[in-house]
């Protein structure tokens, strides 16, 4: 089966923070041997050789906890913040061109549906301000434009919305609104960070489902950033689980929940809640996530993993083929995940 | 069955006063049980945390408690009327019978304050016959019982990651050894995985100290997991009350069941899921009748017109529902008339 070219790609993407100077001793407390430091100086390791493809009509959901590294990798993508590493291409070249002709095919929807709107502006205005900047629309059809942008994002009568303001409307409403302004410059692809994690509950779903329509109907390249692995499961195609700025698992999304082949994966769906789940679940692996100025060596799991072996501390695992047959049967890439534990050489240790 | 340990009915609580008055608790009945995990479950201005802060008496101004009674039953001691109680019984209530876990409690700490001194300050107000070095122990003994090490009582708060505050307000809340520990969405700040470790250690405590739980939060998938009972509030009513296996196997009101269809699972067939049409509605102008017809699939007519109360459904054991499809006067549709699971152990 051929793979059409991806719209969006990234070849490892690496991105590093320096770490200003402090005025006492501190940075000497932290300073470790010269990996490869820009300026010299410590850096925070945030995203590191992150690669992913993203077709049209595909949704690829990006699943990690806080300061694993997903929104720094979608401002990467959205060419916010420039890579320290890596490349981007849009539609196999490289995406070096200008940022508003780029912005043009990429669109970002945020997470905060009160703060991504200007209070002081109506709906009117800031569905405007996209497609006068581009050229898009003559003024005399801007408020049929606008409307049908919003009849898609599912307010109608869109009429109705033109001049509310933002404190007028709900969290899901605004938030469709922020999605309408995306779709103005008609992209061709959405990276959403979080877009539903501050609504209520009951309208999460419409908001997914929105999306899904967009990808089905529109062939739209969705990158669906979430710590909420369940939500993940519902709306994507791909799944990306980030651990500590790097990638440690992807595949088709029912395979990776369904058959986690990563212990952090593991440990993930094992604390997410489960109605369904008959006995309360047995968490292998404690502690938290490590520091991204002197993150461990080799794996950056190894030390909460349960299955850790001495490679694991000495050497980064690359991406090792996790397909099983059912990961085959679904096509698109296999399933893979950044362990020791799936190369052909290992040797698993008895649990510690 | 268990004890009765909390109970409120017909609480009414109102933001100002007059025609403007913001009815954000309407008629809220709750029962606790001694080591009962009841949770309460709602999205925003479901009334979730003000029926919380009522029942202690804790409202900030404009709040203000208008009708309904709250008692508070003492082990080996004689109910408690809490609204009527006078400050120095408040007093003592607070913190040594029931302790407060609140949102965001990684911001309610005081910031200037180490570790030992906010765990020492209860202590120091609830137990004067303690020695400075009684309460020093005591408060090491705390730390140690949520799993951190003693040598940061000398922190501040900054200085602890957002999960050890966490277990700093759930060690703070049961230094006196309280009846019941209400909890408002304590781990939503957190990731998944933090959440369920301090959730074990809650559990363990639990067992351990016998404590009775009023956890509160937007997650209810999350609830049926850990709650024994759970309460279901929409627009300031409690709408469903049922033991947690019978709330989700066989829900009872249209608000519960289309909060349930809002989880996607984690497993088994992905199947195109709608949540609920509609919003949460605005508390200063709320629906006539049921408050949730407007949003209803199974809507009838007299739901415009006539609130329904809080009563339990034919064949329902323990459980209450407040819906006009439950009052026997119509076939209740398919997905509101599950059979009931088997009680394994239930409390009530």
């Amino acid at each position: 089966m051929t793979t059409p070219v991806p719209i969006l790609e990234a070849r490892h993407l690496t991105k590093h923070f320096a770490v200003l100077r402090s005025s006492r001793g501190a940075r000497s407390a932290l300073s470790r041997p010269a990996l490869s430091r820009p300026h010299g100086g410590t850096v925070v390791h945030a995203v590191e050789d992150v690669s992913l493809a993203l077709a049209p009509a595909q949704v690829i959901a990006v699943v990690g906890e806080s300061g694993s590294g997903k929104s720094t990798l979608a401002r990467m993508l959205a060419r916010l913040i420039s890579p320290t590493a890596g490349d981007l291409l849009l539609d196999g070249h490289a995406a070096s061109g200008a940022r508003r002709q780029y912005a043009r095919q990429v669109q970002m929807v945020l997470q905060d549906p009160f703060a991504s709107l200007n209070p002081v502006h109506d709906v009117r205005y800031h569905l405007a301000r996209p497609l006068l900047a581009h050229g898009l629309a003559p003024r005399a059809e801007l408020d049929d434009v606008i409307t049908g942008l919003l009849e898609r994002v599912a307010l109608t009568p869109g009429s109705q919305f033109l001049r509310k303001y933002p404190h007028e409307l709900s969290g899901g409403q605004r938030q469709r609104v922020a999605i309408a302004r995306a779709l103005a410059v008609r992209p061709r692809v959405l990276l959403a960070d979080e877009p539903v994690s501050m609504l209520d509950v009951s309208i999460r779903l419409g908001l997914l489902n929105l999306l899904g329509g967009l990808r089905d109907d529109d062939g739209l390249g969705i990158l669906y950033i979430t710590h909420d692995i369940a939500s993940a499961r519902y709306l994507a195609d791909q799944v990306i689980v980030m651990y500590a700025g790097q990638v440690v698992e992807s595949g088709p999304v029912e395979v990776v929940t369904d058959h986690p082949a990563h212990p952090y994966t593991q440990l993930l769906l094992s604390a997410a809640p489960d109605p369904e789940r008959g006995a309360p679940p047995v968490l292998r692996g404690r502690g938290s996530p490590p520091s991204l100025v002197s993150p461990p060596a080799g794996c950056r799991f190894h030390p909460r993993c349960p299955h850790a072996m001495a490679v694991c501390a000495e050497q980064v695992p690359p991406m090792l083929s996790a397909t099983s047959e059912e990961s085959i049967n679904k096509g698109g890439p296999g399933h893979s995940a950044a362990c020791w534990l799936h190369s052909p050489d290992a040797n698993p240790q008895k649990e510690t | 069955m268990t004890d009765l340990l909390l109970e409120a009915r017909g609480l009414c609580v109102d933001y100002g006063s007059g025609p403007g008055a913001v009815h954000a608790v309407a008629d809220a009945d709750l029962v606790l049980h001694r080591g009962e995990v009841l949770g309460l479950a709602g999205e925003s201005g479901s009334g979730k945390s003000t029926l919380a802060f009522g029942i202690t008496r804790l409202l900030r101004a404009p709040g203000v408690i208008t009708g309904g009674e709250v008692r508070f039953y003492r082990p080996g001691g004689s109910p408690v009327d809490v609204l009527e109680a006078d400050e120095p019984l408040l007093r003592v209530l607070r913190w040594s019978q029931v302790s407060l876990v609140m949102q965001s409690a990684m911001n309610a700490l005081n910031p200037v304050m180490s570790i030992r001194t906010q765990l020492t300050d209860a202590l120091r107000a609830h137990r004067p016959g303690m020695s400075a070095a009684q309460r020093r122990a005591r408060a090491a003994e705390l730390l140690d019982m949520v799993g951190i090490s003693a040598d940061r009582l000398g922190s501040f708060p900054h200085q602890l990651s957002g999960g050890m505050r966490q277990r700093v307000m759930i060690a703070m809340a049961l230094g006196l050894e309280p009846q019941v520990v209400i909890m408002d969405e304590p781990t939503t700040a957190l990731d998944v995985v933090t959440q369920r470790e301090i959730l074990e250690e809650l559990s363990a405590l639990r067992d351990r100290l016998g404590f009775a739980i009023l956890f509160i939060t937007h997650d209810l998938s999350l609830l049926i997991e850990i709650a024994d009972t759970i309460a279901v509030m929409y627009a300031g009513r409690v709408v469903e009350r049922a033991e947690a296996k019978a709330l989700f196997r066989a829900p009872r009101h249209p608000y519960t069941l289309g909060l349930l269809s809002s989880f996607p699972g984690l497993h088994g067939p992905r199947r195109r899921m709608t949540g609920i049409p509609g919003s949460p509605p605005d508390l200063r102008e709320l629906p006539s009748g049921c408050v949730f017809h407007p949003r209803c699939g199974f809507v009838l007519d007299r739901c415009a017109s006539a609130s329904p109360p809080l009563g339990p459904p034919p064949g329902g054991r323990g459980r209450v529902v407040a819906c006009w499809l439950h009052d026997g006067a119509q076939s209740v549709p398919e997905p509101l008339a599950k059979p009931e699971p088997d009680h394994i152990g239930s409390t009530l």
